[in-house]
């Protein structure tokens, strides 16, 4: 099938890995040495805190509460990460923020590709005026839709459902408009050739466009993800219920009653941090690659 | 490719990519010319969760709602009156513009000067991007709980470094002069990856050629990055600045589980006390007015920055 065959080829694309242009920095030794140095020192403030949160998670609160200095004087011990999993309610959160995360991307990408094909290649009326008040809504701030949001959920009587916290999520103007822009820039011909035999047009989206825009498809799926893990204000104002929370606004709820418990404190958002950063391994190139395709997202 | 072009015929069609996914004539049906069938699921969820509470709020910023009390007044411009008389409005307002400041500043150099650092090409790259990038994937409350120990005043790593320094400790969080500079501090930290990320692919797909005939002519390494990569770095720059300042107007989350806007409202911006005033107080109609008076606020920013975008071009 072509589209696996596309993705093959994708991936096999020798990486584009930038070793930069040495003449950046000339033969000299002066300024590489310097580069290097500045290089190191940024990357060690920038892992300190993740450093100092591991090293916290792995003591007993004792430790750090008593001999009151260095977390490094302390003995080793998981038992703040086996505190966090007995109680449970971290991984709870973990399952709701991967089925509402991932429920959010499934239907966004699915919404928003069909929504851009249609305002790429279709002709009906009032496309132009239709894709106008697509763009200008991405000028408005989600955040201020959760006031009359969260009063159109209570007339609907869905605070505290899922459904809540998915369905106003699924809106992104801004993805409409980055695929479309991508769909416009696809060559109509091969499509005509597929209309003329009699492919419906549902079947030349489905086999001929979306398989040609994997890589931007990809992109803004990874970006939505991204944003619906780490959605933090509607998911916390829609539910109260914690077996519906998600794993930010859970953690929220607890935090102050961690109280002076820093090791668990820390376990427990170390666990939080996991999923996002092993995606992160696991799709480094293309997600670096996505911000440069599209360049968005913003938090 | 097959040549027999047979309109009626099972769906045997001409690209090998359609080939492949055969069969279901039944949706053939559904070829509909213009496309608007593609575009409904879209309208329908824009129009639901988009066009209905952008329509509901302005409604709302004029009348006396309450989550309280069911039964709602017109009230005219009287929330928006009341809004611009109101000295926490301004105060927020000033919270925001000045954390807007003193984050995108540092977020935008920050980002330009890691970009420049790893292009140089030292050895390790995905390392760097790593750090660099690492802190953007995490969930805000994670970010929060981390600094908010860092910050902490007798255990935290900050006190402890000045301590170990001579130097007196800091209150991070309860100082009114400190906070929103602490606040800043965890913000260029949490996101300033994405814009390292966005310097990093404009400086990969600069030309080499003006770098290569400069070096030929002599120039230094220094010379070279201020004469040529930072002038052709000038459009990366005015886009990363206009999303970091649209960006940072909308603070909220971590503000609101770090300090709660505290010590003393200092920390407090715009959309923490419309979440104030609307949830907790539970004026609906007067958290809508203040937040229209935001969002034309931020209208005015954009088109502000566009202009000056366009004019750069």
């Amino acid at each position: 099938m072509s589209a696996t065959a596309t993705t093959f080829r994708t991936r096999r694309r020798p990486p584009r890995e930038t070793t930069g242009s040495p003449l950046l920095l000339g033969h000299g030794r002066l300024p590489r040495v310097l580069a290097g140095t500045a290089l190191v020192v940024l990357a060690v403030v920038w892992l300190l805190p993740f450093l100092w949160a591991v090293v916290t998670s792995v003591q007993s609160e004792e430790d750090i509460n008593t001999t009151g200095l260095s977390p490094f004087k302390g003995a080793f011990t998981l038992d703040a990460y086996q505190q966090i999993l007995e109680r449970g309610n971290v991984t709870v959160w973990a399952f709701n923020s991967f089925l509402i995360a991932g429920l959010v991307t499934v239907i966004t990408v699915a919404v928003s590709t069909l929504a851009a094909y249609g305002f790429s290649r279709g002709t009906f009326r009032g496309r132009r005026a239709l894709l106008g008040v697509t763009v200008a809504a991405i000028m408005v701030p989600p955040q201020l839709l959760v006031v009359p949001l969260f009063d159109q959920m209570t007339l609907f009587n869905m605070v505290d459902t899922y459904a809540a916290v998915i369905l106003p999520q699924v809106v992104a103007p801004m993805m409409v408009f980055i695929l479309k822009r991508f769909f416009d820039g696809i060559p109509k011909e091969l499509e005509e050739a597929a209309r003329i035999d009699g492919a419906s047009e549902f079947r030349v989206f489905r086999s001929i466009v979306l398989p040609l825009s994997r890589p931007i498809v990809a992109a803004v799926a990874i970006f939505v993800f991204i944003g619906a893990w780490n959605n933090f204000m509607w998911p916390f104002i829609v539910t109260n219920d914690p077996d519906l929370m998600t794993l930010p606004v859970g953690l929220a709820t607890v935090k102050d009653a961690y109280g002076i418990q820093y090791a668990q404190s820390m376990a427990s958002a170390l666990l939080a941090a996991l999923p996002l950063i092993v995606v992160f391994l696991l799709f480094q190139r293309r997600i670096v690659n996505s911000v440069a395709t599209t360049g968005l997202g913003g938090s | 490719m097959t040549t027999t072009t047979s309109l009626g015929a099972e769906d045997r069609t001409a690209s090998p990519a359609v080939a492949a996914g055969g069969r279901r004539p039944a949706l053939r049906r559904v070829r509909s010319g213009n496309g608007l069938v593609f575009v409904l699921p879209f309208l329908l969820v824009f129009g639901l969760f988009m066009v209905w509470p952008i329509v509901q709020g302005l409604w709302m910023s004029f009348t006396d709602s309450s989550l309280a009390l069911r039964d709602t007044d017109f009230v005219g411009f009287g929330n928006y009156a009341e809004a611009f008389g109101d000295p926490d409005v301004w105060s927020s307002l000033g919270n925001t513009v000045f954390f807007t400041v003193v984050s995108s500043v540092p977020l935008v150099l920050v980002a330009l000067a890691m970009a420049l650092l790893v292009h140089s090409g030292l050895a390790g790259q995905w390392a760097w991007r790593l750090s660099f990038f690492a802190p953007y994937l995490l969930p805000v409350t994670v970010v929060t709980m981390i600094w908010a120990w860092l910050y902490q005043p007798e255990l935290g790593l900050g006190n402890q470094l000045l301590d170990a320094l001579g130097m007196a400790p800091v209150g991070w969080l309860s100082d009114d002069s400190v906070a929103m500079w602490s606040v800043a501090a965890l913000t260029v930290w949490w996101t300033v990856g994405f814009n390292f990320l966005l310097y990093l692919a404009a400086l990969q797909s600069l030309p080499t050629t003006f770098d290569e005939a400069a070096a030929l002519d002599g120039a230094g390494a220094w010379r070279r990055l201020w004469s040529i990569t930072l002038p052709q770095l000038r459009r990366t720059t005015g886009l990363v600045a206009m999303l970091q300042i649209l960006a940072s107007l909308k603070v909220f989350d971590q503000i609101y589980i770090l300090t709660k806007g505290g010590p003393n409202g200092s920390t407090r911006p715009v959309l923490e006390y419309v979440y104030d005033v609307g949830f907790t107080g539970y004026r609906l109609g007067y958290a809508s007015a203040i937040s229209y008076l935001f969002f034309a606020l931020i209208v005015v920013v954009s088109l502000v920055q566009l202009r000056l975008f366009r004019r750069e071009d």
